[in-house]
Parts: structure tokens; C-alpha cells; sequence
């Protein structure tokens, strides 16, 4: 067969929470060959590219049709007492979507990868709010950039070039040169180089510092003693509290090196808090650095369906909420689902021992681009195609900002959205016929 | 095709001046048609309307429920729900959460329950429409759409500064058509990005917005001119500069002055009707006679309330400054979300209290809006959703206005200097349906430019709301006893008995593609997503949508 060559412009990245969508790729048949623009993650994601391999649906490792498979799910989704649904966040929120839906039918628990990342950040913003604000006024505004317990240069690479360090923006026109950046981590990352002032604080000690630093904003007074042990000296903190004092438009980004440290929710509370005391002085922002492509879609879909975030569950008839209570890994942990459905995810690859247990012990079906130890051990799985290179759709930035997908070529496979329509109207065809029987 | 008769029903169409009359109204295809002399067929369905009342849908032109601030509401504050009553699961509907900012699905129904078949958002950043248009498309039964923040956004005021006005309307009409949007919104016109570059704000209409050498005067003046230029059937939908402040009717008179005989439309005006010094609560009072006086002499100006209710709730603005003004006043917690070249964002939660002497005068000035205006098609009864309250709260601002003994027993209950502070003592007005019928449908369709809505003529939608005749003026409108959406039964004895998608309504205003590329070149050198990746596609659009059009100057 003849390889057709064409160029996607303007094509979006899922790999990352940066969501660039500046991508130019030169497509051959079904091979990206190029992927201009793209950071050294971007390209791995679009020129490693391969569909997956074997058949579309396999129940219990057999190979088996679209048709029996779809029936094997719902009918395992259906006949649940507790069943869960879990991942999304590498997928379309038109998929997400779909996904709700289901787990609202069948009264299933529905959570993202979120209440693994950045689920104590949700928390802290249901405490204090968040002063917040899209990349783009970063780029065109922020001359004191703060990264705490995140490392762009390895995780978003383009981060720094395209949204806040570099760029020139409308009231920054120097770019680099009218920004201060900062980094405050544990460890002296590959991001440390690039900044103007790196704190290394000891581990754990991120709410100290943080409660600090809020003092010192607050013009209370701190003594040396009361830094023990936190890894900066007083002259450090007061020299960085006077700097987010003084300077017009600050933002800290902070990544899961704070939201999953100890601490958790509390240190996203006190860097939202911090940034939110000091627009008694200046305009003052926090952002979290997302992950996944889509987990900030997977947010947004799950909260206006259901009003809440993640660890919803569905149960009742109704949303409930309650991070530790429906949360995924702790509803394995503690052996309560009895079915499950995983999502463009792998939990069998990185859920604790106890809940990767207790997965492995019930039905589930598992929907991935690719094999992987959460598809292999599921009694219904289905291999799909890949949002961003084959699937259109939307997808949002880890600012909250929804881009749209181009898709490179066509994939063999479905697309997740497809299977789960499917399943959605093959579980609601079941759930009408119990309806009938138990009249 | 198959017709839908509804028999014997009391019918209120005020703008067939049919006023309580027992009419019959045919449904065809989703539309009214006049009464035919059927020879072959029967109707496919007749209802019998004996001994209930008739009006067109309930139609609500200004609330917030769908896009990123309605969202991040509704993640900030779990709380807000957890005590609150929920919608449950049935075999044909989804589930939600209601509080002062249901979910998606809960919004749909709860509008439809209550006989509302049409909705619009105030206040979507463009670059956020795709979000506003997915939530929308989650929103089953009504139609719906929004208005874009234009107030603060930099192409715009650039064009104004420089009096360009052929740029500012292409522009103008190009950002419509790309976020399919419905209306030019004004949010604290120049504040926003006064607040965004630095942490003021603006408090008069001829203050510098700092970089931009223009005015809230200039951009007022500049974006109503294009609203009507363009032929957008709603005018410029304008909240005014100094929302809350104690003294600020003076802003809200220049505002008005302002337009100079252009048409416009200032919303949830209670907010921007007080009296006083802005540091002196001691002297707060109303001031809506004055402003209402104007409204009264200016047949081109229209309004709606934003009225207060006592209980919690969530205030939800595009007006930055405002959300950390509340902050700072409430102590409460405060979410703010600016975005790019556009606008901001400010959301707190919030609690109205009979016996604040603050918080009950806001509720004694939105009722003085309702009496004091004496055309019905003037103003529109909203309550700014969630910001004065839930739009679940419209029941009871019915019984308010039809019933003044029930409004003096409440005024008795409320902090006791509201009664110097505040004429609604001596307010005797008791609103009719016909007047109920008008400001809370026909009045806000024909401010929006909705020709198909709002009425029961022939030709228009077959949105329709069925009542219960009945003393309890509360439990009428709270729990009407049927709501057909284009011809369909959507609502039955309280329950949903189909769920349509509802459409999504917007407008393609025609521009100069010569100037395209000027937008473009700007876009390139602020924005961070690609030109190409901004505009929204018709896949976004619920029910497919449904263009309005535009007229022809």
C-alpha cells in the first residue's frame, strides 16, 4: 500500500498538562515521521507511536467480538453490588463523558486519577479557594515565577518556553530577562540551573516553610529557631517574602512534590493561602502542574455531572463525596468493589499491594491503547485508539483551558468513546430488563 | 404530521394581549399553528387545560450555570451540597447535585420542573466557550445559550481607544461567531483589567483604564453602538462598574446617561441601586426611584433585578475586584480566575440574613425595581443565579409581587431600619399574571430578540407551561402541572417524562474577513493556544443549535 504523506497543522499534545497545541506532524500511512515543535516528550508520544497489537476485545484473555464483549461488560457492570469505574485521565472528555454516564446508571463510584495526584490540591482548594489564572496571563504578565515541588525541565518541558519563564508578553517584552524564577524543591533538580533562586528545603518541611512564609507576609515576626530543621535561613525567606511583595504579577506553580508529600492537602492550603494573602499587596497567583493530558478535563466532566471533583460515588442514587471513602485505591484496599472498569489507566501497575490485590481478585474490564498489567489481568479488556493521534475531541490544558485534538490518522482500533456508547446502551438495555423481571 | 391540541385552559399571552381568556392552542412540529379543520385524522394527543392556566415557557435572560467559574463553584464548595436535596436517578434521568449550583443535568430539570424552557448564561470568556458549549450540551430540555465578556477585553478596548469603530464591530462579530456566542456582555467595564494589572479597581465612568487610554464611558459607548450596528437581536447586556457600593447609583445613573438613547439592557440592578458613602454603611439606603425614573422616560432601556433572597448562596461574577471586595468582607473563601487578554473572575459563597441590616435593604430594593417600574416589559425578573439566590427562588418572588400582604408580614420580620431606609412600605402594587406572564417570559424573549419565544402565537416555538389555577400562588408556579418543550410533554405532575437535548442558541453576525488577519496577528502575539484551535465548531452546539438570526441595518 502506498504511504500518503500529509501535514497536520496545529495539533495538540496529550502526553503532558501543557497541552500544546502548536504541533505541525508529517504523517506517512499510519507513522508520524516528524513532529515539529515538540519537546523531547512531545515527540517520543507522537514519532514511538504504534497502534496496538491483537485483536479489539478479548474477554478473560480470549479473543472474542466487539458484540460479546460489550455484553460481557455490561453484564458484569450490571450484576455488581459495588462496582467502581477509575482512570480517564488519558482520554477525550467526550469519552469522560460516556464514562459518568455509565457509572450514574449503574450506581457505580466514579474517580480519576486525580485522587492520586493532585486530589489533596482539590481538597485544599475546597478549603481556601484558589486565586488563579489561564498560562497566557502568565506569559503576558508574571515577572516572579515560584516552582515548588515541581520539576518542568524533566516533566513539562515546554512549560518554561511557551507559558512562563521565557516568553514575551505584553507587559513583559523582555521576556527571561523581566522575570525573577524561583524553584523550591528538595533536591537540586535538572530545573535548578534555570532559575534565579533555588531553595532547597529539607524533605517534608513544605507546610513549614509555606506557614512561614505566610507570616513573614503577614508581618509577623519569625525567629531563626523557628527554621530549624527546614534547610532555609530567615534572610532567605524574607529576601523571597519581599520579592512577592514587590513584584506585579507573581504565580507559584506547584507540583505533586507538594500536593503527595507529607502534608498533602495541607500544603496545597498553605501555598493557595500564601498566594491568595499577598493580593493584599500585589496580584498574586497559584497554579497546579498537571500531569496527564486530560486530567483536567476529567475534573471538569466529573464536576459539572455530578458537582464534585473525584472519589464520587453513585451508589444511592445520587452524588456523594468523599475523598478516603470512594476513592479508588482505598476502595480496593479495603476489598469493598466487587466489579470494576478502568479507563486509560494502569492501577494494576501502581496501586498499592493491597488494592492491586483485591483488583486482581474481582471482574473488571480494562479499555487501553496499548497491553498493559491492568488489561492483561481484566475479564473483559479492549484495545482503542489513541486520543490526539487517531481521535478527535477535546481535551483541557492543566490551566483549565479546552483545546481541541487533530488526529494524525485513522486507527484500526475504536475509540474509547465508541466502546463506551456501546456499553452505556448495552447496560441500560440490561438494567430495563432487571426493571421488568422484578415487576 | 401529527397535532397536539391543548383544551380549555385559561390562556396569558401578553403579547396578543390575551389576558386570562380560555383559548385552545394547536401544536404542530414543535410550533403553534393556527386551529384546522382536521378531516382524516385525529389529534395525536389532546390535553385537557380545564381550570388551568396558560403561559409561554418561562424564559430566564440572565443566570449562571454553565462554564469554568460555574464549574469551579461547584468544586470549591462540596459543602453547598451536603445538606441540600439532590436529584435522583431514574430509569430515563441522570442524577445531580442541586445547592446553590446544581450540577449540569440537575439545572436542566430543575429549570424545566419549574416551567423555564429557555436560559442564557451572562458571562463566558471566549476562550472558555468550548466549556460553556460542553456544559451546555449536558443541560437537557432547555434552550440555552450565553453571552461573551467583552467589557475588558484587550483587542476590543484597543479599537475603542484608537475609534476605530469599523475594526471593533468586525471584531466584535467575529468573536461571536467563533465562541457562538449570543451577546456583547460589559463586566465592570475597564475594572476587570484595572484589577488585573495591578489590584485596583475603577469607580467612575470617565477614569483612564491606566494602559489602554480609554474609559468605561468610551466602552459602553463604543460596544452598545456595535451591538446595535451589527443587528444582535439582544443590545448590550451591561453590569455596571461598582457592583455592592454603597453610593454607587450615581455610576449606574452615568451609565445610563451614557448610552444617549442607545438601546441596552443593565442587569441584576438591585446590586447597583444604593445609596450612601462607600466607607458608611450607617447611611446606606435605596436609591431606586431616581434610577428607576430613568428607566420609566427611557423606553430603550431595559433591566432585570438580580433580586435577593434570605439564605445561602453563591456569588459568582465576572468582576474580579468584586470577588475579593466580597472576600475581604465576608471572610469567606475566594476563588479568582483571570484569563488571558479577556476577562476575570471572582466567586465566594455567600449568606443573605433577614436581620443584617445591609442584606435585608438589598432585598427591599430588588421588590422596589419591580413596583417602581411601571412598563412590565422593562424588566425582567432574575436573580442573577446563584448571586441573589437559586432561580429556584422565582416561585417565591411571584408571591412577593402578587401579594402584598405576604411582602409586608416578611418586611415586618426584616431588620427594622430597612422601613426608613427603603419606600417598600408604602409600595401597594400587586402584580396580575398578565404582568407575571411578561417579566417573566414574553418580556425577556422580546428583549432577547427571541421572535419564536415568549409567545403563543402562531409561528412560535411550542414551549408551554400548564399551571395549576390556584389561591397558593407559591405552589402554582413552584410545581407546574405540565411543561412542553417544542410540542413535546417534558414535565408531568412534577416529573420528567422525556428528556430532549434542547438547543443551543447563537448568532453568526457578518464581518469584514479583510480585517481577520489584524485579529489574527494580534491573537499570534498574546494568546496561548493556536488561532486555528480557538474558534468553536458546530459539534458543540446541543440539539445542533440554532442560529438567531441577525437584522439587516
Amino acid at each position: 500500500m502506498q504511504n500518503e504523506l500529509k501535514v497536520v497543522s496545529n495539533a495538540t499534545c496529550t502526553f503532558c498538562g501543557c497541552v500544546c497545541d502548536d504541533i505541525e506532524l508529517t504523517v506517512e500511512g499510519s507513522h508520524i515521521t516528524k513532529a515539529k515543535n515538540a519537546c523531547v516528550l512531545g515527540k517520543a508520544w507522537f514519532l514511538n507511536h504504534e497502534a496496538g497489537e491483537g485483536p479489539i476485545a478479548r474477554i478473560r484473555g480470549k479473543e472474542a467480538t466487539v458484540e460479546e464483549a460489550v455484553e460481557e461488560a455490561a453484564r458484569i457492570l450490571v450484576d455488581a453490588k459495588f462496582p467502581i469505574i477509575y482512570g480517564l485521565s488519558d482520554t477525550t472528555c467526550e469519552a469522560q463523558r460516556v464514562t459518568v454516564a455509565i457509572a450514574d446508571w449503574i450506581g457505580a463510584s466514579i474517580d480519576t486519577t486525580t485522587s492520586v495526584c493532585h486530589g489533596p490540591s482539590g481538597m485544599a482548594f475546597q478549603g481556601v479557594g484558589e486565586i488563579t489564572c489561564s498560562l497566557g496571563e502568565v506569559r503576558n504578565r508574571a515577572d516572579l515565577v515560584i516552582f515548588w515541588g515541581s520539576n518542568p525541565a524533566e516533566s513539562h518541558p515546554r512549560h518554561w518556553g511557551r507559558y512562563s519563564t521565557m516568553p514575551k508578553g505584553l507587559f513583559v517584552p523582555n521576556g527571561r530577562k523581566d522575570r525573577t524564577v524561583v524553584l523550591v524543591d528538595v533536591r537540586r533538580t535538572k530545573s535548578a540551573p534555570a532559575a534565579d533562586i533555588f531553595l532547597q528545603i529539607k524533605p517534608r518541611k513544605d507546610f513549614e516553610v509555606l506557614w512561614m512564609l505566610r507570616a513573614l507576609v503577614k508581618g509577623l515576626t519569625i525567629n531563626e529557631a523557628d527554621l530549624v530543621d527546614t534547610g532555609v535561613t530567615l534572610e532567605q525567606l524574607q529576601n523571597l517574602v519581599e520579592k512577592m511583595k514587590a513584584c506585579k504579577f507573581g504565580v507559584l506553580f506547584f507540583g505533586m512534590g507538594l500536593s503527595m508529600t507529607r502534608g498533602k492537602h495541607l500544603n496545597v492550603e498553605a501555598a493557595l493561602a500564601l498566594a491568595r494573602d499577598l493580593n493584599a499587596f500585589t496580584r498574586f497567583y497559584a497554579n497546579p502542574m498537571r500531569g496527564h493530558g486530560n486530567v483536567t478535563g476529567a475534573d471538569n466532566v466529573v464536576s459539572w455531572q455530578t458537582g464534585y471533583p473525584f472519589g464520587v460515588n453513585l451508589g444511592r442514587g445520587y452524588p456523594r463525596f468523599n475523598p478516603g471513602e470512594f476513592t479508588t485505591t482505598d476502595t480496593l484496599a479495603r476489598k469493598e468493589a466487587d466489579a470494576a472498569m478502568i479507563i486509560a489507566s494502569d492501577p494494576m501497575g501502581n496501586f498499592s499491594q493491597a488494592a492491586r490485590e483485591h483488583l486482581g481478585s474481582i471482574p473488571y474490564i480494562a479499555l487501553d491503547t496499548k497491553e498493559t498489567s491492568t488489561t492483561r489481568a481484566a475479564a473483559v479488556s479492549f484495545t482503542t485508539a489513541t486520543y490526539g493521534i487517531n481521535v478527535p475531541g477535546t481535551v483541557y490544558r492543566m490551566d483549565d483551558v479546552p483545546i481541541p485534538l487533530r488526529p494524525a490518522f485513522e486507527s484500526p482500533y475504536p475509540s474509547d468513546e465508541k466502546i463506551l456508547r456501546a456499553l452505556e446502551k448495552k447496560v441500560l438495555h440490561l438494567l430495563q430488563a432487571k426493571l421488568q423481571v422484578s415487576n | 404530521m401529527a397535532i397536539t391540541i391543548i383544551k380549555g385552559g385559561k390562556v396569558y399571552d401578553p403579547v396578543h394581549g390575551i389576558n386570562g381568556e380560555v383559548r385552545d392552542i394547536w401544536i404542530k412540529d414543535g410550533k403553534i399553528v393556527a386551529p384546522q379543520i382536521l378531516e382524516d385524522e385525529l389529534p395525536e394527543k389532546v390535553i385537557d387545560a380545564t381550570g388551568r392556566i396558560i403561559m409561554p415557557g418561562g424564559v430566564d435572560m440572565h443566570c449562571h450555570i454553565a462554564g469554568p467559574k460555574v464549574n469551579l463553584a461547584r468544586k470549591m464548595r462540596p459543602e453547598d451540597k451536603r445538606y441540600a436535596p439532590h436529584v435522583s436517578r431514574t430509569s430515563l434521568t441522570r442524577s445531580g447535585t442541586i445547592g446553590s449550583v446544581p450540577s449540569t443535568f440537575a439545572t436542566g430539570y430543575l429549570y424545566a420542573g419549574l416551567g423555564y424552557t429557555t436560559a442564557f448564561d451572562a458571562a463566558v470568556p471566549p476562550l472558555s466557550a468550548r466549556h460553556a458549549h460542553e456544559e451546555l450540551q449536558d443541560t437537557p430540555i432547555i434552550d440555552k445559550g450565553f453571552f461573551l465578556l467583552m467589557g475588558n477585553n484587550h483587542y476590543a478596548l484597543e479599537q475603542i481607544a484608537s475609534k476605530d469603530s469599523e475594526k471593533l464591530k468586525s471584531f466584535t462579530a467575529w468573536l461571536l461567531e467563533s465562541a457562538k456566542g449570543y451577546a456583547i456582555k460589559l463586566v465592570n467595564p475597564g475594572g476587570v483589567e484595572v484589577w488585573k494589572s495591578g489590584g485596583a479597581n475603577i469607580n467612575e465612568i470617565d477614569q483612564d483604564i491606566g494602559h489602554f487610554n480609554c474609559t468605561p464611558r468610551q466602552i459602553i459607548q463604543g460596544l452598545s453602538q456595535t451591538a446595535m450596528d451589527i443587528g444582535l437581536p439582544h443590545p448590550v447586556h451591561i453590569h455596571c462598574n461598582n457592583l455592592g457600593i454603597p453610593g454607587n447609583w450615581r455610576t449606574t445613573l452615568a451609565t445610563m446617561d451614557a448610552l444617549e438613547g442607545r438601546r441596552a439592557h443593565l442587569t441584576h440592578i438591585q446590586f447597583h441601586s444604593y445609596g450612601g458613602e462607600p466607607d458608611d454603611q450607617g447611611k446606606f439606603c435605596s436609591k431606586v426611584q431616581e434610577l428607576a425614573d430613568f428607566v420609566n422616560s427611557h423606553p430603550e432601556v431595559t433591566v432585570d433585578v438580580g433580586q435577593v433572597l434570605f439564605g445561602e448562596t453563591t456569588s459568582m461574577t465576572g468582576d474580579g475586584p468584586l470577588g475579593y471586595y466580597l472576600h475581604k468582607v465576608t471572610g469567606k473563601k475566594w476563588t479568582s480566575a483571570d484569563t488571558e487578554m479577556e476577562a476575570g473572575c471572582g466567586i465566594v459563597p455567600m449568606a443573605y440574613k433577614e436581620k443584617s441590616f445591609v442584606n435585608a435593604l438589598q432585598w427591599a430594593i430588588g421588590l422596589e425595581w419591580y413596583l417602581l417600574v411601571k412598563d412590565p416589559w422593562q424588566i425582567a425578573m432574575s436573580t442573577d443565579h446563584p448571586n441573589g439566590g437559586s432561580f429556584l427562588a422565582y416561585p417565591e418572588i411571584i408571591q412577593l409581587l402578587m401579594d402584598r400582604t405576604y411582602r409586608q408580614e416578611i418586611l415586618k420580620r426584616v431588620h427594622p431600619r430597612v422601613l426608613e431606609r427603603s419606600c417598600l412600605k408604602d409600595l401597594d402594587r400587586e402584580y396580575t399574571l398578565n404582568e407575571i406572564a411578561i417579566i417573566t417570559r414574553a418580556g425577556p424573549a422580546r428583549m432577547l430578540g427571541l421572535i419564536n419565544k415568549g409567545h403563543l402565537g402562531v409561528g412560535a416555538d411550542a414551549d408551554i407551561t400548564i399551571y395549576n389555577e390556584s389561591s397558593n400562588i407559591l405552589a402554582m408556579f413552584e410545581l407546574p402541572y405540565m411543561v412542553i418543550k417544542y410540542g413535546k410533554v417534558v414535565v408531568e405532575k412534577s416529573e420528567i417524562r422525556l428528556q430532549v437535548p434542547g438547543n443551543t442558541l447563537h448568532v453568526s453576525p457578518s464581518f469584514d474577513p479583510g480585517l481577520v488577519g489584524g485579529i489574527r496577528k494580534w491573537f499570534e502575539s498574546y494568546y496561548t493556544i493556536q488561532f486555528e484551535n480557538y474558534p468553536v465548531t458546530e459539534e458543540y452546539l446541543s440539539g445542533g443549535g440554532t442560529m438567531i438570526p441577525c437584522s439587516k441595518k
